[in-house]
């Protein structure tokens, strides 16, 4: 067990740094000197190499893409060029934010995927089960931003029940938090839900047919509960993969999600530092949202094999 | 969204867990095809659908999309507009339609690049083992931390908002799927007995690969092709409601979403028509993979 984890510890830092390569590479692959861009064209020859000192941006790309790297596992990924606030403090205030959203909205998920999903597959010729397996098809076709937008013409336009966008720290006035929360929390749920709820139908489905839960069967206990006492712990494990990929899923889904409900989340900082063309900010941001990404593949890669022993023999 | 993982490739049964042994072949075959022709069947009929819309667009629509008639600006669904007019008087209808050819161009092209370069590489690292499989995986697991719209972001904020910034950048994002979905049918292939009796005659990689893995594959990869096809025109969708997509005039279902936001208030309507258009692609899209999965692998029978 010790050496999965590892393994996995090691091969989540390989993958990390060649990402950081990679988009280092790709942002610099731009034209344009950020000192000139950020003084504009008439600045003074003296001013330019000034800035240019002060951003690092004389230096050879080599030493450029260690300055950033080296800073990264300590949370510091410089000044920006354009806004020429530190991106640390901006990325600590906004990585709250999406975490909160994104964190609510996986249990929201869980909490409808999971029963609905053990229902469709315990009832999968009824009528109830073949209900749940169409509604979740529909809801699989719509995106997070669209059942945002849709949420907001009914329940903030139509029935003006809750405010149709903005954001409120939770510490700060938490009635305004839990009441602009809603409708995104919602959104992005929703369609997680329906994801969700079908993969947990057909783990469910999975492990009803297997030989323990007939012998659960034969020594009397009734469906559901030989269902919950030796299937679930079964039927978590592909869950749970799945549920890992998801969440990497609804981080991204939360990028466009913020958009819609003006949510100051990385997400809409990454869009304004795509518009602003900061590609500093926008190489953090997105590093951050693959560290994300590595770190919750990391975890449940080494929850495996505390849920199941088979694995852990392996390693 | 629903990727195929470890969780759907496993064989599952639609028996339950107490019925006494298996039903016999036939009962089952035919459950089967039954089952396969539902979903499969609305689900081409849904793709053929947005096809069509895509293709008369060429030849007729009933105003020019981008054309503002500033009179007719934010009329409701009439006679003369079927979905009504948008803040400039430009048709909806019209765009919904012209935008059906954006959308499919940008999945065909999209999974086009995926398709060509993922399944190769899965194809080699199934085959080869060892190192290559070793890198050509470890590659796909980085590619895997960067979702197809987040590279399309990148993408956007270098060389700008573009369609063909948006293609490539979705089909690279969804290129290790496809090498992951070539690996393990290609793993399965390879430890069969005939690709054993072909190696045993000395027959080189490429026949065999063309031979036994590529038709052996062809269907786990047709309906990658149908499930990343719907996931472009998500991707597509998102770019374009962020602005980051295809640019104005031309239109797009994303970013008529987008220009609806300050409308819903007032005429929401101009919301629902764009976001009914990109639900009913992705619907249908999914649809024709979960039907083709059917078809293709009987093991599943009809599940989900």
């Amino acid at each position: 067990m010790v050496v999965r984890l590892a393994v996995n510890v090691v091969r989540f830092i390989v993958t990390f740094f060649v990402a950081t390569v990679a988009v280092f590479a790709l942002m610099r692959a731009i034209p344009g000197d950020p000192a000139q861009i950020s003084l504009g064209v008439n600045a003074s020859p003296e001013l330019l190499a000034q800035t240019r000192r002060e951003f690092g941006t004389d230096r050879p790309l080599i030493a450029q893409y260690f300055d950033w790297v080296s800073g990264l596992p300590q949370g510091h990924f410089g000044v920006s060029f354009v806004t020429r606030r530190d991106i640390s403090d901006m990325i600590a205030d906004r990585v709250q934010v999406s975490l909160i959203l994104v964190i609510l909205s996986m249990i929201v998920a869980l909490l409808i995927a999971v029963p609905f999903g053990t229902l469709a597959a315990v009832r999968h010729r009824r009528t109830s089960g073949i209900l749940i397996s169409g509604i979740s098809q529909l809801g699989v076709a719509i995106p997070g931003f669209l059942a945002g937008i849709m949420l907001v013409v009914v329940f903030a336009v139509g029935l003006g029940w809750l405010p149709a966008n903005g954001w409120t720290p939770p510490g700060q006035d938490f009635g305004d938090f839990a009441s602009r929360i809603v409708l995104p929390v919602v959104a992005l749920a929703s369609v997680q839900g329906a994801i969700l709820t079908r993969y947990v139908r057909s783990a469910v489905l999975e492990v009803m047919s297997e030989d323990y839960l007939r012998t659960a069967r034969a020594k009397g206990l009734g469906k559901l509960e030989a269902l919950v006492r030796h299937g679930l712990r079964n039927a978590s494990i592909p869950v749970l993969t799945v549920t890992s990929i998801q969440l990497a899923a609804l981080i991204i889904g939360a990028v466009v999600v913020e958009r819609v409900f003006v949510i100051p989340g990385l997400g809409s900082m990454l869009l304004d530092a795509v518009g602003n063309r900061d590609m500093l900010s926008v190489q953090s941001v997105v590093m951050v949202l693959v560290a994300i990404t590595l770190i919750i593949n990391l975890i449940v890669d080494t929850l495996y094999t505390v849920l199941d022993p088979r694995i852990r023999k392996q390693a | 969204m629903s990727e195929p993982t470890a969780a759907e490739s496993v064989p599952q049964f639609s028996l339950p867990g107490l019925e006494p042994g298996p039903e016999p072949a036939a009962v089952v075959a035919r459950r089967g095809r039954r089952k396969v022709s539902a979903t499969l069947i609305v689900g081409a009929a849904v793709v053929v659908l947005v096809v069509l819309a895509a293709l008369v667009s060429f030849f007729w629509t009933p105003y020019d999309p981008v054309k503002a008639f500033p009179v007719d600006r934010l009329q409701g669904s009439s006679a003369a507009h079927l979905m009504g007019t948008d803040r400039y008087g430009r048709d909806v209808f019209s765009g919904i339609l012209y935008g059906a050819r954006i959308t499919l161009m940008v999945g065909l092209i999209s999974v086009g690049i995926a398709l060509v370069i993922g399944t190769p590489l899965g194809i080699l690292a199934g085959m080869r083992g060892g190192f290559t499989e070793e890198a050509t995986m470890r590659g796909a697991d980085i590619l895997l931390a960067f979702p197809a719209l987040l590279v399309a972001i990148m993408f956007g904020a270098v060389f700008g908002a573009s369609t063909t910034t948006a293609m490539v950048a979705i089909g690279i994002g969804s290129i290790p799927g496809f090498a992951r979905v070539a690996r393990s049918g290609t793993l399965q292939v390879m430890s069969t007995e005939y690709v054993l009796a072909a190696r045993a005659s000395s027959q080189n990689s490429f026949r065999i690969a063309r031979r036994h893995v590529l038709p052996n594959i062809a269907g786990m990869v047709v309906v990658q092709c149908s499930v990343t096809f719907a996931l472009a025109v998500l991707a597509e969708a998102a770019l374009s409601f962020l602005g980051l997509g295809t640019p104005p005039p031309v239109p797009s279902w994303g970013r008529m979403l987008q220009e609806s936001q300050q409308f819903l208030g007032t005429f929401p309507m101009l919301a629902v028509w764009p976001g009914a258009a990109i639900a009913v692609a992705v619907l249908g899209f999914n649809l024709l993979g979960d039907g083709l999965r059917d078809k293709f692998d009987p093991k599943l029978n009809g599940e989900r």
